[in-house]
């Protein structure tokens, strides 16, 4: 029913959508950026980040404050928010912020399992993870030796268990199946995403479809990258590019045989989209991809808020969000280790 | 002659307090800057001088005084920090403040430094100790169960159950899989490396999931038991009880111990070994008991230290956070000031009311005196472009009011105040809406309690419906004393009419009174001498009578009201010396609402006084559809209709007259201003940068004629349409007043009526019951909202558009009483 969402929407979403454009309203602007980078010491950043919604969170942190910190406190306020959308959503909404939440799941995944390959300790790693990937017997990850012990005694019980049919094999784990094994379960989300927002329709399925397949996009573009110059052959790069977006197939198939940057370059220019984002770039230069891409994404998620009756605001939200916190953190370690004149290399303003 | 005379008594009125708002002065004060912060602290006790933030364009970390904010700030998180630790051991913080010389800041910064270090590591010291008493308890706890499971074995040796049985057993009662157990202990005890046990202890949110995994990691070559805790044992980080499960392991082979292990680590569960051997298990648990007890004993004096140590900051807290409190708001005063050239004086701007120059003069020079300072300060009276604050001295009658005045809009400066009006027009026309006198004593007696207590209430912390109910007491007690005089003259008492003045002016034709509802009554001396006669009770006319009263009475009480609005829009005019407005936009517009609806109402009183049957509909409607025609027997007076036609035809006339002039006259002074020169006058940027959003500044030089006369041409139709609505929108005051008195009536009537015509206890005393609820809810709660904010929109919107503007911002100075107030 595209087009009758204004009649029903409001019934289930419509409180949480007005919480979260609230939230969104809430977001650090371009005023704060400029004040937090002529910050001289952590304290200034605190101080200034109590003026603004992060200060309930900050205001009883001891002084000398470290980044870790910062960057802690800030993330617990979007898991709190979060959470108590999460409690007040119905159906679909909440089965779709759950989905939000996979990413951050997989990440932690992978983050514990290379680290027990690494022999770290495992109290040491759970800090590391991301809150909002958190789930219950994430702890027990360290025992598994291989990924069918890691399938079967862990993950069987989480919402990456479907993902992980295709990726089960009895070899030992190792840096490079880990990275693989990673992409192959993004692989298995994205396009699970994809398909429940196209079951859900209207507004959300037309705009998630745009947002997931930008990243879908970004991800095929940085596996590429990443792989040019290892042992991973190019079927096998091939099988980790998802099945959608704007690259494929034909993209994918180019994207495959790509054996430097600027073939990649090549291939992506061919893509409107995409090829504002390349042709800011000089040849050879892919340092600042990253943050191209970023600002791309940046200016999609604000897009979708211009759009009511739809879930996609609560996924902009939490990337713009995520965004938010990586700006602080990056700015809060320039400020720490006196680099200011490095603070506006990779801050992304959200506007 | 008479109007010159007026003018004259006008101008030499004494200004009165609430009628416009206090006159206010721009100050500067420049400060040497050792004796600025007792200057700034004095000036907040005054709490008469709001400060302007000269250095707007700055961040916060950026001003002269960051650091002192900054170590304000983290004082004030100690601080916090002691409050919880107090809240937490569970201790009040003693609001009796101990009189104790004044600390000075620094010392006070040391004084809780100390006090946290001390704090933080009592607080360690009590949680290793608490860690390790747990640790113990916890040991206890599975020495106790786990020793159970294995005990038990020994005694029930001869248990002849197969093994598929026991299985069976084994998942729904522990002490049945006991059995099982022994059968392997006992044909294991040779070989120590085949059956292995790991005993521990765990949360019992989490046994199952625990359970779970150990299945799976062990391919289900494990047994595991389980038995409840019987103590809860505290978690020391969100010092919780949590409730724990005990639980032994049994298992075989090397690897599976690791991965055991391993996955007790992940689950947080706690491992303890117990000794197979009976005598060794007596000894530890022996050594375990002696042990908890000593420690119980050193935790408890530990605990007793703390909480000494918090009691005696728990005395000063409230002092040392307001201190702290007031130290942060000076150092934020202060860094609204400006550095002069010479780095040695503070420049401050802001406004303050005309008579409080002398009194803050004398602050400063107190503050200079005992700061021992060279130079004085200087405070002097600026010129300002900016339109100054709105400021009303109130009291605890008076705030109310002014409240429910401010709600809409704060007044502009020195601009006439609906609220002193208010005081009086808004209980009446809520009385209007509310008329009953025993409704009203209800009210009354509520509004009564609220004022008797309200030395006590005004100290503690209310609900946020109690603390709106305690604020608007005089409001309530206002409308509660005209509701009991509306309601005599309704003559209702709970929908009841008494014979308070005498009897009533009507009786029957007969004795039997059979005909009264056919016939009616018969008036057989004066009138009845206060309020509506009880007679009208109950008869067949009494709703057409009652109605046509209350109606035209609500239209003579809104003409009265709106006339009073337009009034106030020459006062107004004329106290800015506004001629254009008065002859322009006043004069049309009194003459445009008197010529139809004050004629109405002089018809309405015309007909009262006379008695005459004359159709108001019919008279009002045709003087506009055929103004020459023969009145007939609508005629209430001589020369009704050439004055009829005089009216409409000023009616008429009064359109154009406030649509058009106005925004021609404006355009011919522009004009003649600048005598045809086409160039305007250059804006200096600087005077554009210093606007403040909001503040009404007049100097506007580019003249927008068309903007003009759309403005003017959207005023004058507003007015000539809202003259017709607004007087229909008094018709609430009918309408509720309607509603009120037949929801009442019908309670009474239908339920405690009803009721009581059985002759049962128990239905009069339900019946009873219903009533006083439905009194109580509906007609006092939700009626008194309602014809409460029926007052409001009345007094906001039929009222104040007249001439109320609104658009002013309110004073707020820089005051420590204001700063202590609004925290928690």
């Amino acid at each position: 029913m595209y087009g009758f969402e204004a009649l029903t929407f409001n019934i289930h979403g419509g409180y949480l959508e007005a919480i979260v454009r609230g939230h969104r309203s809430g977001l650090l602007t371009a005023a704060d950026y400029n004040n937090l980078c002529q910050c001289e010491t952590l304290d200034d950043i605190k101080m200034h980040l109590t003026a603004t919604e992060y200060g309930p969170y900050l205001q009883n942190e001891p002084s000398p404050l470290h980044t870790t910190t910062i960057v802690e406190k800030c993330t617990l306020k979007l898991v709190d928010e979060y959470k108590h959308m999460l409690c007040q959503a119905t159906e679909p909404l909440s089965i779709f912020l759950e989905y939000c939440t996979y990413g951050h799941m997989i990440d932690n995944v992978v983050l514990i399992v290379t680290g027990t390959l690494h022999e770290r300790d495992v109290q040491e790693l759970l800090e590391k993870c991301h809150p909002l990937g958190m789930f219950d017997s994430i702890a027990t990850l360290a025992v598994a030796q291989n990924m069918r012990e890691l399938y079967r005694l862990v993950l069987v019980d989480t919402p990456l268990a479907p993902y992980f049919s295709e990726c089960i094999t009895s070899e030992d784990l190792d840096d490079m199946n880990i990275e693989i094994m990673r992409n192959t379960l993004y692989k298995a989300y994205l396009e699970d995403f994809y398909r429940f927002c196209q079951k859900l329709g209207g507004a959300t399925a037309e705009i998630m479809s745009d947002l997931l397949a930008f990243e879908a996009d970004r991800r095929a573009v940085n596996i590429t990258i990443n792989s040019i110059g290892t042992e991973l052959t190019r079927d096998d790069r091939r099988k980790l590019y998802s099945n959608f977006g704007l690259l494929y197939p034909y993209g994918h198939e180019e994207l495959a045989v790509c054996e430097d940057l600027d073939q990649v370059r090549g291939v992506m220019e061919k893509y409107p989209p995409y090829q504002s984002i390349f042709s800011r770039l000089s040849y050879g230069e892919s340092q600042l991809l990253d943050k191209a891409f970023y600002e791309e994404e940046v200016k999609r998620l604000c897009l979708s808020f211009e759009q009511q009756f739809h879930y996609a605001v609560f996924f902009a939200y939490m990337r713009l969000r995520e965004q938010e916190i990586r700006n602080l953190m990056w700015i809060s370690e320039c400020v720490a280790q006196n680099q200011k004149s490095r603070v506006h290399d990779s801050v992304v303003f959200i506007f | 002659m008479v109007l010159e005379k007026m003018e004259m008594f006008l101008d030499n009125l004494q200004p009165m307090d609430l009628m416009r708002s206090e006159k206010m002065s721009f100050v500067q004060l420049i400060i040497p800057a050792e004796s600025a912060h007792r200057a700034i602290s004095y000036l907040g006790e005054l709490g008469l001088l709001q400060f302007r933030d000269l250095n707007a364009d700055k961040s916060p970390f950026q001003r002269t005084f960051v650091n002192q904010v900054k170590r304000c700030g983290e004082m004030s998180r100690k601080l916090r920090f002691f409050k919880d630790q107090i809240n937490k051991a569970g201790l009040l913080s003693s609001a009796h403040p101990v009189i104790e010389p004044d600390v000075e800041l620094e010392e006070l910064e040391i004084q809780l430094g100390e006090h946290e270090n001390e704090l933080i590591e009592m607080n360690s010291n009590s949680e290793k100790l608490q860690q390790s008493y747990n640790e113990l308890l916890e040991f206890k706890m599975v020495l106790q169960k786990a020793v159970g499971f294995l005990v038990s074995s020994n005694s029930h040796a001869v248990a002849e159950e197969t093994e598929l049985n026991e299985n069976v057993y084994s998942n729904d009662d522990y002490g049945e899989t006991t059995s099982l157990l022994e059968q392997e202990l006992r044909s294991v005890p040779s070989n120590q490396s085949g059956l292995r046990f790991i005993s521990g202890i765990i949360p019992r949110s989490k046994v199952v999931r625990f359970e779970r995994m150990l299945f799976r990691a062990t391919r289900g070559n494990m047994l595991f038991n389980q038995a409840p805790a019987d103590e809860e044992i505290m978690d020391p980080v969100s010092t919780e009880m949590v409730e724990k499960t005990v639980f032994v392991v049994f298992f075989s082979g090397e690897q599976a111990r690791t991965k055991i292990l391993k996955i007790c680590e992940a689950f947080g569960a706690n491992c303890y070994p117990v000794p197979e051997d009976v005598t060794k298990q007596r000894q530890i648990t022996r050594e375990v008991l002696s042990r908890l007890s000593e420690l119980e004993a050193t935790l408890d004096a530990g605990i007793r230290h703390r909480n000494k140590a918090l009691a005696s900051i728990g005395y000063q807290l409230t002092k040392w956070m307001n201190m702290v409190k007031r130290e942060k708001a000076v150092y934020d005063t202060l860094n609204m000031l400006n550095f002069d050239v010479t780095k040695k004086c503070l420049v401050g701007e802001g406004w303050c009311p005309s008579f409080a120059k002398a009194q803050i003069q004398e602050t400063l020079q107190r503050a200079t005196f005992d700061s021992n300072s060279q130079v004085g300060i200087i405070f002097h009276v600026m010129d300002a472009l900016e339109s100054p604050p709105t400021y009303f001295r109130t009291n605890r009658f008076t705030n109310a009011f002014q409240e429910i005045v401010d709600a809409y809009g704060v007044a502009r400066y020195e601009e006439a105040n609906p609220a002193v009006y208010t005081v009086v027009t808004f209980p009446f026309l809520f009385a209007v809406m509310f008329g009953d006198w025993g409704h009203g004593i209800c009210l009354l007696m509520g509004a009564l309690i609220l004022i008797a207590r309200e030395s006590k209430l005004s100290s503690q912390k209310l609900g946020s419906f109690m603390e709106m109910l305690f604020g608007g007491r005089y409001v309530l007690l206002l409308m509660a004393l005209f509701s009991i005089y509306c309601g005599l003259i309704y003559n209702e008492f709970f929908s009841v009419p008494f014979h308070i003045f005498g009897g009533s002016a009507y009786k029957c034709r007969d004795t039997t009174c059979s005909d009264a509802h056919i016939a009616g009554l018969m008036k057989y001396r004066d009138p009845y001498p206060f309020g509506v006669d009880p007679s009208w009770r109950g008869s067949r006319s009494e709703l057409p009578f009652l109605n046509s009263l209350k109606m035209k009475m609500s239209i003579l009480l809104g003409v009265a009201q709106m006339n009073l609005g337009i009034i106030l829009s020459y006062f107004n005019a004329r106290f800015f010396g506004n001629s254009l407005d008065i002859r322009y936009q006043f004069v049309p517009q009194i003459i445009f609402l008197n010529c139809l609806f004050g004629y109405l109402s002089l018809l309405i009183i015309i007909k009262w006084c006379s008695g005459s049957q004359a159709d108001l509909y019919h008279v009002m409607i045709y003087m506009f559809l055929s103004p020459t025609d023969d009145l007939g027997e609508n005629q209430l007076f001589w020369g009704q209709r050439p004055l009829q036609i005089l009216l409409l035809l000023l009616a008429l006339i009064a359109v154009p007259w406030m649509l058009l002039p106005k925004p021609f006259i404006l355009k011919k002074l522009h004009t003649e201003r600048f005598q045809g020169r086409t160039y305007g006058i250059l804006g200096t940027s600087e005077m554009d940068l210093d606007m403040e959003p909001g503040s009404a500044r007049s100097h506007h030089d580019d003249f927008n004629f068309s903007e003009v006369f759309v403005h003017q041409m959207i005023h004058s139709i507003e007015f000539v349409l809202g003259a017709v609505s607004n007087t229909a929108s008094y018709l609430r005051l009918w309408a509720l007043s309607l509603a009120h008195s037949e929801l009442s009536t019908v309670f009474y009537e239908k339920v405690l009526l009803l009721a009581w015509g059985y002759d049962n206890i128990i239905i009069r005393l339900v019946g009873l019951a219903v009533f006083a609820f439905a009194t109580a809810f509906i007609l006092l709660m939700m009626e008194t909202l309602s014809a409460f904010l029926h007052a409001l929109r009345l007094h906001w919107v039929e009222f104040q558009n007249k001439f109320y503007h609104g658009d002013g911002y309110k004073f707020k100075p820089f005051s420590f009483a204001s700063i202590t107030e609004d925290d928690d």
